[in-house]
């Protein structure tokens, strides 16, 4: 593995591997996170050109505690704009020869481009409304912490799939495993194609559908900076695409609902879903550490 | 002295329906012979055996980039690299910089092309002023200053109204409208052809329907005005059937088709490579099969190459940030004698009819053929060499070509303008 550019390309047993080990940097309940000298000496780059909070600090916290150095830069989209090609952003942190680049990009297939034109691996923590890998793989741990299993569960991916990266890799993964995948969201911003990217998937526009005896309710952001038009009636959405508590009835008794976060409380998910016993948003949180140590030390590994 | 025979080729010119081994005796810049076993007595010889003669090539559809974009191609570069694809003649579409929408404009490209270019270039004239879709241009000036044609390619004229005046207009002088078909409000913001590979690779899609939804208010609009229209660059299967229904309705109707579009589909692209970013964008395996199709059976009447040269630095960017289009004039010959000729889709009348006789007869110009007292452009190429491009060597000053390192068999192999030739292999 030289880098971690998107789950499509990945091998199931390599997705199978990276759980495993993720297993092994989760802490047990009630302990402190273990510390690694696994990739001392080693200078992992955090290259933001769209701000993150969470995914950057993640990724942060996972390689300190795997003993790298971690340097995160966060680039404002106006000083790309004023003429510095991506290209050469780049070349200048290449010179510096660092050992990884972790990288968000608001263009979809920005670390593709750059992987062919630099040496050093590339994990993509998000390229615009492509793919967000390590994402998949978070949820992935999350929904094998509560259900052992993929196999043959029922998944609905709920909002904006259109310019969702996280539908993306999650739909690319949870196919792998055979895992039966309803997308559900307004007509305009639900491309009928998401058919054909990967076997078992369904789509509807209706929630109810949607949430008929899943075992897992993903929850997606509104992505209000992705959108180009007004692609709905915005006061429609929340309306018919709001995840509140009748929902859950819906749904097998043991549901797991996730959200990539951060959360629209009363928006796209309600309070009272949010924090209910049924919500695994924090364990998603948590998992991403872990899930991150796994990819850092494999795309590391000497 | 200024004779030259071209000796031994086989001359095909499907415009007198000639095909045999015959020698071609130019004098003076026009063909004074075309017979077998001429005297070159006095006369330079070029030696054809084994090679195909023909009328000289023209593209119908280029991008010379100047004025205003040289560092991208200039005039003189743009010719030499037609010259080297076999062209003799080249049709430069109007969105320079300055837009060609005057007859300054037009009349500074005639002086640079006859001053710099190694075939012969003529101008397309834009329909709206600045290709904003507004007023329209000063067509008749244009005209006498050396336009052959009208379009605002890139720009499509999105004002239907705007549409309709300038083909009463265009019809009134005799010119083509050519139309770059394309709804932009459909299009907006996408990068490729909007379909699975599009959702694939989370690009933003340029639906077909883009396409489809201005050749259809085009061809009504034709039929209101009566105007000779012609579709540039076709790449979708709908258009080409109602291109097709046009023609059976009998309105002056035209279209031409790329070698990218009839070569390549969306899923051929490798992933996010600038490369293969152009508009349209490359469609789906049925559209390139309904454009072959099409050039099979004349609904499609010309091959162009829509030849769009960018700056090495242009295209080394995120592919959405990337401008659209590639170069293509010196595979055009090698792509189309791979997947019409080779195969045996169409003869090879046929095959230097969508080069020669059919774009002259679409702009009316008064080229295309080898007729004895008319202009001596003529295009020799092989249709059995083998041989890899290599972009490197291009005489284009861009390289932006997805064809890098692509095995041909056969392809040009002189051209000759005005009796001299421009370029020899």
């Amino acid at each position: 593995m030289t880098g971690l550019l998107d789950i499509e390309s990945l091998a199931r047993p390599e997705i199978e591997a990276i759980l495993t080990r993720s297993k092994h940097f989760q802490p047990a309940p009630k302990q402190a996170f273990k510390r690694f000298t696994t990739l001392q000496n080693r200078t992992i780059v955090n290259l933001f050109f769209e701000s993150s909070t969470r995914t950057r600090t993640s990724f942060e916290i996972a390689a300190k505690r795997l003993g790298a150095e971690v340097l995160s830069i966060a680039i404002a989209a106006s000083s790309i704009s004023k003429g510095e090609s991506l290209v050469d952003t780049l070349n200048t942190l290449g010179a510096m020869r660092p050992d990884a680049i972790v990288m968000r990009h608001a263009a979809s297939g920005a670390p593709h481009f750059l992987s062919r034109y630099l040496p050093i691996p590339i994990v993509n923590a998000g390229d615009g409304t492509h793919e967000h890998p390590t994402q998949a793989l978070l949820d992935a741990l999350t929904i094998l912490d509560r259900r052992g299993t993929l196999e043959n569960l029922r998944v609905a991916i709920i909002g904006d799939i259109a310019h969702s990266r996280v539908a993306r890799s999650n739909i690319f993964l949870l196919s792998k495993f055979g895992v039966q995948v309803v997308l559900c969201g307004p007509a305009s911003l639900l491309p009928r194609e998401m058919t054909a990217i990967a076997p078992g998937v369904e789509l509807t526009t209706n929630m109810e559908t949607a949430i008929r005896d899943v075992d897992v309710i993903m929850m997606l952001r509104v992505q209000l900076e992705r959108q180009h038009e007004a692609a709905f009636p915005a006061n429609e959405y929340f309306r018919f695409y709001g995840l509140r508590p009748e929902h859950i009835e819906l749904a097998k008794p043991d549901v797991i609902v996730m959200h990539p976060g951060p959360i629209n409380r009363g928006q796209e998910i309600s309070s009272e879903v949010a924090d209910s016993q049924r919500s695994a948003i924090l364990n998603q949180v948590e998992n991403g550490v872990a899930v991150r140590m796994a990819v850092l030390e494999r795309v590391l590994a000497r | 002295m200024n004779k030259l025979v071209i000796k031994n080729g086989r001359v095909v010119d499907p415009a007198q329906d000639l095909d045999r081994v015959s020698d071609v005796a130019i004098e003076e810049g026009t063909i004074r012979q075309i017979a077998p076993s001429i005297d070159a007595t006095g006369a330079a010889e070029f030696d054809a055996t084994g090679l195909i003669v023909a009328p000289g090539f023209i593209d119908m559809h280029v991008h010379l980039r100047e004025p205003g974009f040289e560092h991208a191609e200039t005039i003189e570069t743009g010719a030499r690299a037609a010259a080297a694809g076999g062209f003799t003649s080249v049709c430069c579409m109007p969105n320079t910089q300055p837009v060609n929408d005057s007859a300054h404009v037009t009349s500074y490209i005639v002086d640079r092309a006859r001053r710099f270019a190694a075939v012969n270039v003529f101008p397309i004239g834009a329909i709206t002023k600045n290709s904003a879709g507004e007023a329209l241009a000063a067509f008749a000036s244009m005209k006498e200053a050396g336009i052959i044609a009208i379009s605002d390619d890139g720009k499509p004229v999105m004002n239907a109204r705007v549409a309709r005046r300038a083909m009463e207009f265009a019809q009134a002088l005799d010119l083509p409208y050519i139309e770059h078909c394309e709804d932009l409000h459909l299009s907006a913001g996408g990068d490729m052809h909007e379909g699975m590979e599009s959702t694939r690779l989370g690009l933003r899609g340029i639906p077909r329907s883009s396409e489809d939804v201005m050749v259809a208010r085009d061809l009504i609009l034709a039929e209101l005005t009566g105007v000779r229209y012609h579709v540039a660059h076709i790449s979708s299967h709908h258009s080409v059937e109602m291109v097709e229904f046009a023609k059976k309705r009998g309105l002056r109707v035209t279209c031409e088709a790329t070698p990218h579009h009839f070569v390549l589909a969306d899923r051929d692209m490798a992933p996010y490579d600038s490369n293969y970013k152009m508009k349209p964008p490359l469609r789906e395996w049925p559209d390139v099969g309904a454009v072959k199709q099409g050039l099979m059976e004349g609904v499609v009447d010309a091959i162009a190459t829509d030849h769009a040269p960018h700056a090495g630095a242009e295209k080394m960017q995120e592919f959405e940030r990337c401008p659209f289009g590639i170069i293509g004039l010196e595979t055009a010959l090698g792509l189309t004698l791979e997947q019409l000729y080779h195969p045996g889709h169409v003869d090879l009348a046929h095959l230097i009819r969508l080069f020669t006789h059919n774009p002259a007869r679409i702009l009316s110009l008064d080229r295309g053929a080898l007729r004895v007292g008319g202009a001596a452009d003529v295009t020799v190429f092989s249709l059995d060499r083998e041989w890899t491009y290599d972009v490197r060597h291009s005489a284009s000053k861009s390289s932006n070509t997805p064809f890098h390192g692509r095995k041909f068999k056969g392809g040009p192999v002189a051209s000759i303008v005005a009796g001299q030739v421009a370029w020899r292999l």
